[in-house]
């Protein structure tokens, strides 16, 4: 019984990682031949002539950046209430069931709304929906896993620390939220992780550009969009960068996971 | 607020002076009673011990002095406790400062996560402001009562938790008394430590009973008795007998308490 529960849960293993190493395997066969300099050198080409992806990456980077500012303070503001304040009252439970929902929202739900609340109100795409969409999705994680992280600290070491007379908010900034500091970043790292592939939000959003942008309040390149147009396009070379792009996002994501490990590692919360 | 030496040699010869006394104490756990009429008088300058089986309530009453329950919604105390003849239940003000005031070791070490000199700045910049010269004056002052100077005084910097668990809970101690509280509560502070560091520290309790007020809680009925001056036996949230150490371990009132010192029971 023993053995066969053991084989069973070693196929499905296997099943899983057979198809993560044939996408792995895909990408590395086309993305790599798309790999070059001119890749990060240059901008999105028109059909048939050189080019790279430079705008894209730039795009991507500034407002992953920009939305990761904007919603990681709120995300662990709202996790901190929940985990040190939030034990009496109805407000925590509430939070706690909308951010689960958010949690789980398709992304797609997210770019339509930022796109109805403020691309329509101010009559063009931009690179600050696009933040913000992305924002809404980075929100909920970082939520969970301040909240999460928060409660793994030992009630006994919030104890001693107001056995010395130390007032609540200095016991949550000196002790326990830095007790738990190598868990959020950690949570933090994978929000950044899991925004830094989304496409739908995007597509409403900032829509994309075939130049370099650096102006917010337009529309902004970015990666993931330009992966798909490329990618459903007639043209050689278009699909060559969509592959190149394809692996830049994957090899992207795959550093901040295992950073997020090698830093959640080091200093466990609570030790 | 520590008296001076010689103020101190007159205390031993005159008969003590409460520090905490409590009246008619209840506690309850949401709805469980956990203590029941408690009347207790703790002396200035002594070490009093709480023993008694698991769940007889001696760490329930220990944190009725600082008010740490406090921190739970659902626990709540009623009578009346009197720290220096103010009653602490009834007029707390500010708990912080009440806390500042009565200091408490844990049955677990907590060392904060942060170096073995800030573990112990960070209580004393609370409630004072020391220049840098004086604070690190006070950071060795704390830990030589503690016993821990020497094995730590070339890596200050390091994580308390770095230390072992004896060391770790001797910081906590030099924590407690860094910030000069008048009362120092122990819960079970030797529970998780080896017979040397239990030694140790049993040492300190001691010695510091010159400049502060102990009250011990203890599953060791032997440590109960090579350290206190004064025993209070607990069973099922009431107090049974309090008197001196030597009357409760040689000469108890009780049947009950003699039961189970002697091991009858319990």
């Amino acid at each position: 019984m023993n053995l066969l529960s053991q084989i069973g849960a070693m196929l499905t293993v296997c099943f899983g990682l057979f198809w993560l190493g044939w996408i792995l395997l895909t990408l590395l066969q086309y993305g790599i031949p798309g790999m070059s300099l001119s890749v990060f050198t240059q901008m999105t080409p028109p059909p048939g002539s050189q080019g790279g992806l430079l705008n894209a990456i730039a795009g991507s980077f500034s407002m992953v950046m920009l939305s990761t500012l904007i919603a990681t303070p709120i995300g662990i503001l709202a996790g901190t209430y929940m985990a040190e304040y939030g034990q009496r009252g109805w407000l925590s439970p509430v939070t706690r069931f909308i951010n689960d929902i958010l949690l789980s929202a398709p992304s797609i739900v997210i770019g339509l709304f930022v796109y109805e609340a403020y691309v329509v109100q101010v009559k063009h795409f931009s690179g600050v929906a696009g933040s913000f969409a992305l924002g809404i999705l980075v929100i909920p994680v970082v939520v969970r896993t301040t909240e999460n992280m928060l409660k793994l600290v030992p009630n006994r070491l919030r104890e001693a620390a107001a056995a010395l007379g130390t007032p609540q908010w200095k016991i949550i900034i000196m002790i326990t939220l830095r007790a738990s500091r190598a868990g959020i970043i950690t949570g933090i790292l994978l929000a950044v992780a899991r925004i830094s592939g989304e496409t739908a939000p995007l597509l409403f959003t900032s829509l994309n550009n075939q130049f370099w942008s650096n102006n917010f309040n337009r529309p902004m390149a970015n990666l993931p969009v330009t992966i798909f147009d490329y990618a459903m396009s007639p043209y050689r070379d278009w699909h060559r960068l969509a592959w190149a792009g394809a692996l830049l996002i994957t090899l992207g994501v795959l550093g901040l996971n295992i950073l997020a490990r090698a830093v959640f590692r080091q200093n466990r919360p609570g030790e | 607020m520590n008296r001076s030496g010689q103020e101190r040699e007159d205390m031993a010869t005159t008969p003590v002076q409460p520090k905490v006394i409590v009246r008619n104490l209840n506690f309850y756990y949401g709805e469980t009673a956990a203590l029941r009429n408690i009347c207790v008088e703790i002396p200035e300058y002594r070490v009093t011990a709480f023993i008694g089986p698991s769940g007889c309530g001696k760490s329930t009453l220990l944190r009725t002095f600082n008010q740490i329950y406090k921190l739970y919604p659902n626990q709540k105390a009623t009578g009346e406790i009197f720290l220096d003849g103010v009653d602490i239940l009834q007029n707390s003000g500010d708990l912080n400062r009440l806390r500042a005031r009565v200091g408490m070791v844990f049955q677990q070490p907590t060392p904060f996560p942060m170096s073995i000199y800030h573990n112990i700045s960070f209580a004393v910049k609370l409630y004072e402001n020391l220049r840098r010269a004086e604070m690190d004056e006070r950071v060795e002052w704390a830990l030589r009562k503690a016993a821990l100077w020497d094995e730590v005084k070339d890596v200050l910097h390091r994580s308390g938790n770095s230390l072992s668990g004896g060391q770790q809970q001797r910081l906590c101690i030099a924590r407690a008394i860094a910030v000069k509280p008048e009362v120092v509560l122990l819960d079970e502070p030797a529970s998780s430590l080896d017979p040397i560091s239990t030694a140790r520290i049993e040492e300190l309790v001691t010695e510091l009973k010159n400049d502060y007020t102990i009250v011990i809680v203890t599953h060791n009925m032997q440590q109960a008795a090579r350290i206190s001056d004064f025993t209070a036996y607990m069973y099922l949230g009431e107090l049974i007998e309090f008197a001196e150490t030597e009357m409760i371990f040689t000469r108890p009132a009780m049947k009950q308490t003699e039961d189970y010192i002697t091991g009858k029971f319990g």
